[in-house]
């Protein structure tokens, strides 16, 4: 018998079953929509989260102070003061795969102008650290890195800023912010940014020369971190090796253990990101795949309930000349129809979940996602439709087909 | 050359530690053109019989060669394309697929022939639907006909394939006096026209409309002689009219 002819035979016996053919379905449409939803959910935060780091820079490097204990008490992060100017004397003329650097030190401040106040941070920085971490200018200057050797007293806000300490639209340009006690210029305002990758606003910012905040602000000379930009994304990992190597020298340290700084590039970041969201959506789509195994034995089940009511139906097929291959073929057929039905079903009830879920993500609005339809999600679940069909249609069909003629004719 | 030749035919069977001899060496041959009835109480061995001469079971001893083929030595899948092609099986109990109508249902012999195209199909199941009478009924499934209609289905399903040999398994033994003589009429129609027909039943009166009789007891053949058959058109009519009831 030809193959269009069984498919037909196998249609009109799940189109009479409906009920039954649907719940027996149920798990394999259970199964595959919620591995489309774990892949595509799995797929959005990742697609998200490189755009998001994307905005950030994927160059950039993050050279910090190291823990400190003292004592055998843990002192937390960025406590020590281990890098300063020197430091970044010596990476600026050691580190051929670094564009750019920039210093890093911040101070709370209360800003007022007039009769209008915010309470925000001063970030200490050279000019590069525009670059770096991919800030724009709406509107003005930069300051410059004369403005660095003098502490000059100007900064560059954020659009944030902006709003909160020029409510009435006035330009800022020019106009003085009282940080504290110190008054700066505004020389600049920056590009709005949006949100920053971790949920902060990365518009509620005042950036100032490195040196008026260590000396008018913190009354220090070390750095918080420096920052950089290695020349591109793929030169991270070797500009990374080069500020080790400068580090060491000039700290005079032999063993890598006792390095007093650490050191993060954007690159790094985002494979681990990439790496370790790929292990959780590998994970949820295990799970969730559990369910196509529970659906599978669900089809074996019923596919054997079938053969058994067909048991004089099989007798008859053989008695006027179907082959034993005929009879696998029809019953192995009809529970991949079955199966892939479900299957179909589940992807359209899965794209439409996790579109629906993105949706609601999104407006939450603390994690970077998009909406991504994997068509190798699709074809994969196609593909695991037919194999759950054949596997667990396998042994029913062949039992169908092994089925004596003369004991299937006389059965009741 | 005899459409079926039977030499010698043993069948046992393995019941626990004992063997049945369900046929104990029988020889018989079916010449073409003849309709034959092949009698025998229950346990008689006729069903066995029946088994072997459809190519649904293998003979333990002995020659069955039916159109010139010797079945003994054929595989599975070579018995299938004998019953396709060379067989029409019709039972007691009809055996129509449910829900499926009469067209398709003797159209499916033709399904497992690869040589028909769709075409082909519809014509030839047409032509024989025709010749049971049917043609107003064919798509009309098996639970909205009556059960001698649904016989003639399956004579018609029997008849597609044109078989050398059509077997009847106690054809009309589901069936009452008036509907049994009218399958008769239309056993003999098809026998006058041609067809080798093989008759299986219990009943004396039925044997009576064949033109030979086998009997079987206890695995042997008692008896085999030839019969001048009573016309089964001819007891119809001499049945009371169907408005006495």
């Amino acid at each position: 018998m030809n193959l269009s002819n069984l498919l037909k035979i196998a249609l009109r016996a799940i189109m009479r079953n409906k009920t039954r053919a649907l719940l027996t379905m149920l798990g394999i449409i259970i199964g595959i929509s919620a591995v489309i939803t774990m892949l595509s959910l799995g797929e959005g935060v990742k697609q998200g989260m490189k755009s998001q780091f994307a905005e950030m820079g994927t160059n950039s490097i993050m050279v910090m102070p190291a823990r400190q204990e003292r004592g055998g008490v843990d002192m937390g992060n960025s406590t020590s003061k281990s890098l300063d100017d020197s430091d970044l004397q010596a990476l600026m003329e050691n580190c051929p795969h670094v564009a750019s650097f920039s210093p890093s030190v911040s101070a709370g401040a209360q800003m007022v102008v007039g009769s209008s106040n915010h309470s925000g941070s001063i970030q200490g920085c050279s000019p590069a650290y525009l670059s770096i971490n991919n800030y724009s200018l709406e509107r003005g200057l930069m300051f410059t890195d004369d403005d660095v050797r003098t502490y000059a007293k100007v900064c560059v806000i954020g659009q944030t800023v902006v709003q909160k300490l020029f409510p009435d639209g006035s330009n800022p340009i020019g106009q003085t912010i009282r940080f504290g006690k110190v008054p700066m210029k505004v020389i600049g305002v920056l590009k709005e940014k949006g949100q920053g990758s971790f949920g902060n606003d990365a518009d509620d910012i005042a950036l100032a020369p490195y040196t008026t905040v260590q000396k008018r602000f913190l009354g220090i000379n070390y750095f918080n971190m420096i920052e950089a930009s290695a020349v591109s994304q793929e030169a991270s990992e070797a500009a990374a090796t080069e500020i080790t190597r400068a580090l060491r020298k000039t700290h005079g340290i032999d063993n890598p253990d006792n390095d007093d700084f650490e050191i993060m590039t954007m690159d790094e970041l985002m494979t681990s990101m990439d790496s370790m969201m790929s292990m959780l959506t590998l994970l949820l789509t295990a799970i969730a795949s559990i369910s196509l195994i529970v659906g599978g034995i669900g089809i074996m089940n019923i596919m054997y309930v079938t053969v058994t009511e067909r048991t004089r139906e099989i007798g008859l097929r053989m008695s006027i000349g179907a082959r034993q291959r005929d009879i696998m073929l029809q019953f192995l057929l009809e529970s991949v129809v079955l199966s892939l039905i479900g299957g179909l079903i589940g992807i359209i009830l899965g794209v439409g979940l996790s579109y629906a879920l993105v949706s609601v993500i999104r407006s939450g609005g603390s994690m970077p996602i998009t909406f991504i339809l994997s068509y190798n999600a699709v074809i994969i679940s196609f593909l695991v439709c037919v194999a759950v069909g054949i596997f667990f249609g396998w042994y029913p069909a062949k039992k169908a087909a092994g089925l004596d003629p003369i004991q299937a004719l006389r059965y009741e | 050359m005899s459409i079926i030749e039977i030499k010698d035919l043993k069948r046992d069977f393995q019941v626990g530690e004992e063997s049945v001899h369900a046929l104990r060496g029988i020889s018989f041959s079916i010449e073409p053109r003849e309709f034959v009835s092949i009698m025998g109480t229950s346990g008689s061995g006729k069903s066995t019989l029946l088994n072997i001469l459809g190519c649904l079971d293998s003979p333990t001893a002995g020659d069955y060669i039916i159109d010139g083929t010797n079945v003994a030595t054929l595989s599975h899948n070579e018995l299938a394309d004998i019953r396709n092609r060379k067989i029409g099986f019709v039972f007691q109990s009809y055996n129509l697929l449910p829900r499926t109508s009469v067209l398709e249902n003797v159209e499916l012999p033709l399904m497992y022939n690869k040589h028909y195209t769709a075409r082909q199909r519809y014509e030839r199941a047409m032509e024989v639907i025709h010749r049971v009478g049917l043609e107003s009924r064919i798509h009309h499934t098996s639970a909205q006909l009556s059960g001698g209609q649904q016989q003639r289905v399956a004579i018609a399903r029997a008849l597609v394939t044109d078989p050398v040999i059509i077997l009847a398994d106690e054809a009309t033994g589901n069936l009452d006096t008036r509907t049994s003589y009218e399958i008769m009429a239309l056993f003999q129609e098809l026998h006058a026209a041609g067809t080798t027909i093989a008759f299986v039943t219990h009943e004396p009166d039925i044997a009576a409309f064949t033109s030979r009789t086998i009997k079987l007891r206890d695995g042997h053949i008692t008896e085999d002689y030839p019969v001048q058959p009573a016309s089964a058109q001819a007891a119809l009519n001499a049945l009371p009219s169907s408005e006495d009831y």
